[in-house]
């Protein structure tokens, strides 16, 4: 009886742990929306805690078209688009190259494959900062900086070690008589890639886009150098209108385009689910 | 052999993309910012050398002294923490609760997030004249105090809380997958030897997910390097510069005091760091799982 009783208060005492991070987790996040939701007179006349007693989506509105960061007043919604069109490209392209140099590695064994595998590896941990100067000099030169072009290069190209990793462990782990027998078949390198790795490539394609898409979406260092001021994605601009605005602070309208800045990584995060993890774990391989 | 010699071109030719990355930015731009930290260019890169001055000039300039000392602060106590937690949420989550999935969706929602994020809705919470002191203030403790966001010696403390914030969960997540490879014959086995079940996880299930905790600190260890964006969002490095960090002091003088030199030199020395954390902790954990593999 006794060691049943003691087993209860330990399944309380678990529940009671979770649910005490769950608080702490969600916190933030109910206090974003619940701010957004006010108007700024509510916002000063309550806790941020509070439950907002009118909700509107006025704040809402404003953020997305027409909060101002310095002269423009055009809301995040610039920034929405922008960060759309560095996103997919960006993502497609670097699955793209990720894949074929993954399938090239692992089954062609082209020359110096183990050097860019090891450089590869390594330059997965490199700060950014390392590299940052030299690619403006470049960039500029060729004429792609601050251009649309420009910052999907750069992504493309610091994508490369985590996308090119998660390939090779994929493909290698495929059974190696699958490409004999196509060789044997006559399969070139392009007929195999396209027609029996990628029909078998689904799962980690999935992890991937999950995982490049949410990492792009987020980018604020690449966006800010390199994006220049035609193209800069919803992150830079959200956070030129929360930290640089003049005079009274409209709480209700930053928080408002705070939640729709991590809106799209959100809906990829609970619509991806298990998958997500994968991609943590994938990408967590490189250590 | 017409057709073996068309596959071996092809192999090159797609692989050619990655060598010129490779090649031209990951070794070349890193020796050309190594180079360049050796000269004293200013705006654009001037091939006079002086070798190691700058990197002498930056261990003499507080302001980077400062923004390393913050550094090490926050990256010690962001681990440590995070390490705990994310260890005692998967112990948590691995006694087969109820909703194990949902817990699992809140604890690494932040993760999915942007770092910007994290820093504007953490500002807004610690805010003292609207968030949770203004809060506890309403609610009568007329004296309660949380203004550590504007304090100088404490706003470094809201920067770990925030990251914990976002970057427990993680830790959790790949613990976790740790907990779930322990044999479950070794939990049958303890029962009936009636060894106490913290006893188990502190002394036979650490050491056999040890390998995944050295992953997370690798991986936590390389974003505390890299830590910019969060700075920029939370604090903007202030108040005065108790929170500035090295990644932000490179970046300005990059883009904003035109030290180009200087600021590759410290560049150089942020990558040494992750050297010089990574290498030790890579090789502990080859020996962990050689010693784990017998």
């Amino acid at each position: 009886m006794a060691q049943r009783q003691e087993k209860n208060i330990a399944r309380i005492g678990v529940y009671a742990f979770l649910a005490i991070m769950a608080a702490f987790f969600l916190m933030p996040l109910y206090v974003m929306v619940a701010t957004s939701l006010k108007t700024m007179d509510e916002v000063r006349g309550s806790s941020i805690f509070a439950f907002p007693l009118r909700p509107t989506l006025e704040a809402w509105k404003t953020a997305w078209s027409s909060a101002c960061t310095g002269l423009t007043c055009s809301g995040v919604s610039v920034g929405f688009f922008n960060s759309l069109k560095i996103m997919i490209p960006s993502t497609f392209l670097s699955i793209l190259l990720g894949a074929v140099t993954g399938y090239a590695l692992s089954f062609w064994r082209p020359k110096g494959a183990g050097i860019i595998f090891a450089v590869l590896v390594v330059a997965a941990f490199i700060p950014y900062q390392v590299f940052i100067y030299p690619l403006v000099r470049v960039l500029s030169q060729v004429g792609l900086y601050n251009s649309l072009a420009g910052i999907i290069m750069v992504h493309v190209i610091f994508g490369l070690p985590v996308m090119v990793l998660m390939f090779r462990n994929y493909y290698a782990g495929l059974p190696r008589d699958l490409f004999s027998a196509a060789r044997v078949d006559g399969g070139g390198f392009w007929d195999i890639f396209f027609r029996l790795m990628l029909p078998l490539s689904p799962p980690i394609l999935i992890v991937a886009v999950i995982l490049q898409s949410t990492h792009i979406w987020n980018d604020f260092l690449f966006g800010l150098v390199f994006a220049g001021s035609d193209n800069r994605p919803m992150t830079v601009l959200l956070n030129n209108i929360v930290n640089t605005t003049q005079g009274e602070k409209a709480y209700n309208v930053d928080m408002a385009a705070t939640i729709l800045t991590a809106l799209v990584p959100l809906v990829i995060y609970l619509a991806s689910g298990r998958w997500f993890v994968r991609g943590i774990a994938a990408g967590a391989v490189k250590g | 052999m017409h057709g073996l010699w068309r596959g071996r071109l092809q192999v090159t030719l797609a692989m050619l993309p990655a060598w010129i990355i490779v090649i031209g930015v990951f070794i070349g731009a890193m020796i050309w910012t190594f180079v360049i930290s050796m000269t004293n260019s200013r705006l654009i890169p001037i091939y006079k050398f002086n070798f190691f001055d700058q990197y002498v000039r930056l261990m003499n300039q507080d302001a980077w002294l400062v923004s390393v000392g913050n550094l090490v602060v926050f990256g010690v106590l962001f681990i440590l923490v995070c390490l705990v937690l994310g260890f005692l949420m998967a112990v948590m989550m691995d006694q087969k609760i109820r909703a194990e999935s949902l817990f699992r969706t809140i604890f690494l929602y932040p993760y999915a997030m942007s770092f910007v994020v994290t820093g504007l809705v953490w500002q807004w919470v610690l805010n003292p004249t609207f968030g949770i002191q203004a809060t506890m203030r309403s609610w009568g403790f007329d004296n309660f105090v949380f203004d550590w966001i504007v304090r100088p010696d404490r706003a470094i403390f809201v920067l770990v809380l925030a990251a914990v914030w976002q970057g427990s969960g993680l830790v959790m997540a790949i613990l976790l997958a740790g907990l779930r490879g322990v044999d479950e014959d070794l939990w049958k086995a303890t029962k009936v030897d009636g060894i106490a079940k913290w006893r188990v996880y502190t002394s036979i299930v650490l050491p056999i997910i040890a390998p995944m905790a050295a992953t997370a600190t690798v991986l936590l260890s390389v974003s505390v390097v890299k830590a910019y964006d969060l700075v920029v969002a939370l604090t903007g490095g202030g108040p005065g510069n108790a929170t500035e960090v090295p990644a932000k002091f490179v970046m300005e003088n990059l883009f904003e005091r035109q030290n180009v030199a200087l600021a590759n030199a410290g560049a150089i020395m942020m990558l040494a760091a992750v050297v010089v954390i990574a290498t030790p902790i890579y090789y502990a954990r080859r020996y962990m799982a050689q010693k784990a593999a017998g």
